[in-house]
């Protein structure tokens, strides 16, 4: 491909995109081929479907073609954005449903990693800064505890603390959509991750604060925050940086259950019942829809990364 | 000259040793080992001690508070099953695939590893693309993708938990296997005519051994905490067997007349975690050899 | 003498560690002038590093200090920490050992140049890019404006470390510390930085503190030296003085192991010609992944069309710069590299086709000393079963016993006890781990053991006597070595016979001390002329030439000759033609112009 020599930044960015594609075709593929060809699957012949159903997936699926034109027109179908008709919901399309949930969920799940990045990183510097003293241990077994209550167990809980025995905040539903219906959600989201990237963040900054350029940094009188801000923190952030795909793909698992609990109707809650009701198309939709979030985050992360660190731009 | 005999050569400290001694020390990690072994212990034995079986409903007791008195220590749940029992067989389930899906996913990711690491090269560049676009696809909603298709099944479970956990065994092993391949003692084995099988035997699984076995104590709370949220959203084990997962997601629904089936299950679940995490920090600072030259 | 700059007196460091505390500098006294040289060596171990570092309160964590340091009338260890870092950078400055590691990676050099200017004197970031871009023009980088938005890892070894001189001299500091500051680096580059560090020391009107292993550093560069061992002050005094007339023991002992380049080998050619090894045309390249994926893979010819016969008993030495290709050499003729094109024949024997079965049984001829003496032995074997494991795989018939009592035997040649049998390589010293290491080359009588830098990690004293071990076995065992290292002096010592390698390319080859007297090849003069020698007189009265610049890349060597672009004999003919290896005084020598040279 003809990318301008000159610019080693835009060659960087689309050398990363041709990685990111394949990953992109492997995940469309793999859904189509598992939905396709599983026994008992909704496309199995011995299956008594509804007429207007029958009509629709015919259409969509173009049943009669071979299946690599059958995947082909999938995969056209996907780049316009449709994902066929719901078999649960009969009036509406696979689309409409996404439309409706996922603005929903991309509220609670940028806010928890915000939360999580925020709170993340200046708890695990604090803990790196104050390392093996009373700080460091608080933080850290505080962290531990974090990693190892997942959403789904510390979401119950917080309703039973703050919603039934307390009656501080409501224990579910999105009410009238103000922030108060938002908080035990968001942080049942967050806080697992909140943990994971203190973890991250505490362990990397050590390594990073005994490297010997730290010690030139001291060397040259440079003030504590200077080192830390302008010497320590690029480094130190970019296992955080790299964390940033899987931290998604965390916070969007936890939405499943965590919208399911608090009955916020989310992307996450049409997964669960399409799935419990074996509605094929939305979790196929839902399932590559998010796969592809993912991917094109990684993508972005790659880019950060390059920026992050000259090493890799080096042509 | 020194007939063999007479040789007398004390025993020196060896690198395993070394690291023992460093665990003995680390309270947290030995404590959470102890609740472990109590834990297992109790889950295996504990069902068989008790009067109740796990599936056996009570209607007159419905829903009861935890009591000494009436041998239900855990309480009941909305059909009158021990709670305590069911605690235990849950985790049984949650133990045994947390034992089977690491050894699954131990056994894809160190032979995928152990080869593109020693053969290296572009058989190496290859696998390890692979291994790359497989890392960015959203797991676990391929998995619940296949319970939906193939209907719940636990060996399937088993199997999908540990083919999805294989990927960072794989990288980490391949990474060791790269670095331990050109190290120079390996090298000194060559030139001293060793052939490549006890050069594999006894120079490179020795010394990727430690991180195996960190990496793997951290990968069981990983495959539990898989298993449990499929549970958790019905898409695990069945009725009337459980895991924590599903109990965590019965207490849920219980929440404001029965708190105890939330509470006991959950904490137990977590409890495990915190344990395995705890024991493979411990591990990893005991192990891992950077921290040896300080 | 002139005002003193910096007193130190009854100065002592200690570590806190799980087993109690550990001294490592006691009862330290020393002085250092306003515009003098002190220069403080030591070995590893030494307290060297520890007692300067925690002048400026850069120890550990567990490390405290103790005693007095009056510099420009205050006591650096009363200071609180704010006080103290704003005596660091701004009149204390330091330089480090290892420029890769010691400059950040992930900044570019103006940003981390500037923080320091911004820190000590408040200057704008105009001003402050001015004065670095000023800065950066006298440690003799070019193009310095732009190079400011270069980062590191686009630095040669040679550049960083100049960088790393110029951050260090940016506020004008009155002392600037140097700890090593050469030790990562090829000796003509470690010329060039120590005439920079000189040049500037006049410039700017610094005190230098120069702490060293290399007592030739010392004696051209130092006008007074600390002898530091175990923490303490051995010698004192004026550098004729310490050379001449040293008043300790250990200083003499020190001088009198220190390997010289000025002295004679040790080695006279035998006479016997009874070819063991004969190497012809030995080419090895390397494929290098691309950069980034995708592209296109790169080549990189290591070891270039070298030839040369070694003799049974003979020692060959092999010496040129890191990345040379001497260390792919000796893998090549143990076949521990893919060969790729040429010959090796041992015992008229060829290697390079031996596959399989019979390349294994021809390994036992030839054996391998390594460098780093850790890393060389498996950390999970005991020293047993890691000396016994070639004598295993050879004659694996022998039972385990009568294994046992030749590993107890070799050891006790090698200088260890039979005591030592069970322990494992973590429970030793280097000296005594490089003795293990030579243990195992030898358990099954090779013919010939290639030694790949296998003094090179030990400190001076350790090193000798694994020289003259390595000595010693050659006559008992009719041993023949091919011996690479960098250390020019070693190799002297020690070799019959010397091959320079310069790019993967053998420049020249002659007997030992011919070459050291007469060098014909440009590049072996100015290697020659690089090694500081350890004697102020001769040292400062030396005529030297240095060379300019570092070493090319290896992926992309000059046409022609490889050494012309910092030769200063090159003509056109150098660019155009490749030299080859031809016969001149009895040596060979790959120069188009050696002879009118
Ligand atoms: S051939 Fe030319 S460039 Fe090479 S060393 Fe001789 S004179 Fe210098």
């Amino acid at each position: 491909m003809a990318a301008p020599q000159n610019q080693p930044v835009l060659r960087f960015a689309v050398q990363r995109l041709l990685g990111a594609i394949p990953t992109l075709l492997v995940l469309i593929a793999l859904a189509f081929f598992l939905i396709r060809l599983a026994p008992g699957g909704p496309f199995d012949s011995e299956k008594q479907l509804p007429p207007e159903i029958e009509t629709k997936l015919r259409a969509a699926y173009n049943l009669d073609d071979p299946l690599p034109m059958q995947l082909g027109r999938y995969l056209l179908n996907i780049a316009q954005g449709d994902f066929g008709p719901s078999f649960q919901y009969r009036d509406f399309t696979v689309s409409e449903l996404i439309a409706t949930g996922f603005p929903v969920s991309l509220r609670l799940g940028s806010l928890a990693m915000a939360i999580a990045l925020l709170l993340g990183i200046t708890a695990g510097t604090l803990a790196a800064l104050r390392q093996n003293r009373p700080a460091d241990y608080t933080i850290m077994g505080a962290a531990m505890t974090g990693i190892s209550i997942p959403n789904f167990v510390l979401a119950p809980l917080l309703v039973l603390v703050f919603a039934v025995w307390l009656g501080w905040l409501p224990a579910g539903g999105l009410g009238d959509g103000s922030l108060r219906y938002l908080v035990l959600p968001v942080i049942a989201l967050a806080l697992p991750q909140v943990a994971y990237i203190a973890r991250l963040t505490r362990g990397s900054m050590i390594e990073v604060l005994r490297s010997p350029f730290i010690r030139t940094a001291r060397a040259q009188g440079l003030a504590t925050h200077t080192i830390i801000l302008r010497h320590a923190l690029k480094p130190a952030l970019l296992p955080v940086v790299s964390y940033l795909g899987p931290a998604l793909a965390a916070i969007i698992t936890g939405s499943v259950v965590v919208e399911q609990i608090f009955g916020v109707p989310g992307l996450g809650r049409f997964f669960v019942q399409g799935a419990l009701n074996r509605d094929y198309t939305l979790v196929m939709g839902v399932v590559v829809f998010y796969g592809s979030l993912i991917i094109a985050l990684n993508f972005i992360v790659d880019l950060v990364y390059g920026w992050l660190d000259p090493r890799l731009r080096q042509v | 000259m020194n007939r063999p005999a007479e040789i007398v050569a004390p025993p020196g400290r060896s690198l395993w040793s070394d690291a023992w001694r460093v665990l003995r020390r680390n309270r947290a990690a030995m404590t959470a080992l102890l609740l472990l072994a109590t834990m297992t212990l109790l889950v295996i034995v504990g069902p068989w001690l008790s009067a109740f079986s796990f599936d056996a409903t009570d209607w007159d007791r419905i829903s009861e508070p935890p009591s000494l008195a009436s041998g239900h220590w855990f309480g009941t749940d909305a059909l009158g099953r021990d709670l305590f029992v069911r605690t235990l067989y849950g985790g049984r389930i949650s133990l045994l695939v947390g034992a089977v899906a690491t050894a699954v996913s131990l056994l894809i990711g160190i032979s995928y590893g152990a080869i593109a690491g020693y053969v290296g090269g572009r058989v190496d560049q290859v696998m390890m693309r692979i291994v790359d676009i497989l890392y960015a696809l959203p797991f676990m909603f391929l998995v619940i993708l296949l319970m939906v298709l193939f209907g719940r099944n636990i060996v399937l479970i088993f199997f999908a938990i540990g083919a999805i956990n294989w990927l960072d065994m794989a990288r980490i092993v391949r990474g060791q296997a790269m670095s331990l391949r050109s190290k120079e003692y390996v090298e000194a084995a060559r030139a001293g005519g060793v052939r490549t099988g006890r050069i594999i035997f006894r120079h490179i699984v020795p010394n990727l051994l430690g991180v195996v076995i960190v990496y793997a104590t951290l990968t069981v709370p990983q495959v539990i905490l898989v298993e449990s949220f499929l549970s958790f959203l019905g898409l695990g084990v069945q009725e009337p067997m459980t895991s924590w997962g599903a109990l965590v997601n019965e207490g849920a629904q219980e929440l404001e007349n029965a708190p105890w089936m939330l509470l006991f299950p959950a904490t137990w679940l977590a409890l495990t975690l915190f344990c395995f995490n705890f024991v493979g920090d411990g591990l990893r600072d005991a192990l891992d050899p950077r921290d040896r030259q300080g | 003498m002139s005002e003193s700059l910096l007193e130190v007196t009854g100065l002592g460091v200690r570590f806190g560690t799980p087993d109690g505390e550990v001294s490592a500098v006691q009862d330290l006294n020393f002085e250092v002038s306003a515009g003098e040289c002190l220069g403080i060596v030591g070995e590893s171990g030494s307290g060297k590093s520890q007692s300067v570092l925690s002048l400026l309160g850069l120890l550990a964590d567990n490390g405290r200090a103790s005693g007095c340091a009056h510099f420009g009338g205050r006591d650096l260890l009363a200071l609180s920490a704010a006080e103290l870092a704003a005596v660091r950078g701004a009149q204390i400055a330091m330089v480090f050992q290892d420029p890769m590691t010691a400059l950040n990676p992930y900044l570019s050099i103006g940003s981390q140049m500037s923080l320091v200017l911004r820190r000590h004197e408040q200057l704008s970031p105009r001003a402050a890019r001015d004065r670095c871009t000023e800065m950066l023009t006298s440690v003799n980088i070019s193009d310095a404006a732009n190079r400011l938005d270069s980062f590191p890892h686009e630095l040669s070894g040679g550049q960083r470390q100049r960088v790393m001189i110029a951050a260090a001299l940016l506020c004008r500091p009155r002392l600037l510390i140097a700890d090593e500051p050469t030790t990562a680096l090829d000796v003509t580059v470690q010329a060039q930085i120590l005439a920079l560090i000189s040049q500037l020391r006049e410039q700017f009107d610094t005190a230098v503190l120069l702490i060293t292993h290399d007592l030739g550093v010392v004696a051209g560069h130092c006008d007074r030296v600390l002898v530091m061992e175990q923490g303490q002050r051995r010698d004192y005094g004026g550098v004729k003085e310490i050379f001449t007339t040293p008043a300790h023991d250990y200083t003499r002992r020190l001088l009198a192991a220190v390997p010289r380049i000025d002295a004679p080998g040790r080695q006279a050619l035998p006479d016997t010609v009874d070819e063991l090894l004969a190497v012809q045309d030995l080419s090895v390249s390397f494929r290098l992944p691309p950069l980034r994926w995708p592209g296109r893979a790169r080549e990189l010819r290591a070891v270039d069309d070298i030839s040369f016969a070694l003799a049974a008993g003979e020692t060959l030495g092999v010496v040129g710069e890191s990345g040379c290709g001497k260390s792919t050499l000796a893998r090549a003729v143990l076949r521990l590299v893919p060969p790729g094109a040429g010959r090796v024949s041992l015992l008229g024997r060829e290697l390079l086709p031996l596959q399989g079965e019979s390349l294994r049984a021809a390994r036992r001829d030839l054996q391998v000393v390594f460098q780093d003496p850790l890393a060389s032995l498996d950390p999970r074997m005991t020293v047993r079963d890691i000396v016994a494991e070639p004598l295993e795989s050879f004659q694996p018939e022998l039972d385990r016993d009568s294994v046992t009592a030749r590993v107890a035997e070799l050891l006790g040649r090698v200088g260890l006890e039979a005591a030592h049998l069970n322990r494992y390589p973590h429970e030793f010293s280097g000296g005594q781990s490089q003795r293990i290491g030579i243990a195992r080359a030898l358990i099954c009588a090779p013919k010939l053991v290639i030694c790949d830098e296998a003094v090179s990690a030990l400190d001076v004293s350790v090193q000798a006597q694994i020289i003259d071990l390595l000595l010693d076995l050659q006559q008992e065992l009719g041993l023949a070595l091919i011996f690479i290292a960098h250390d020019l002096a070693v190799v002297r010592q020690i070799s019959h016979r010397v091959l320079v390698m310069y790019l993967g390319r053998a420049v020249e080859l002659a007997a030992a001390n011919e070459l050291y007297e007469r060098p014909r090849h440009p590049y072996t003069r100015a290697l020659l002329q690089a090694v500081p020698i350890p004697d102020p007189d001769l040292e400062r009265g030396r005529e030297r030439q240095l060379l300019s610049g570092d070493v090319p890349s290896p992926l992309q060597p000059p046409s022609g000759c490889a050494f012309r672009t910092r030769c200063s004999f090159a003509d056109a003919r150098c660019a155009a033609e490749r030299p080859v290896l031809h016969e001149l005084h009895g040596g060979l020598v790959a120069c188009h112009r050696a002879e009118e040279i």
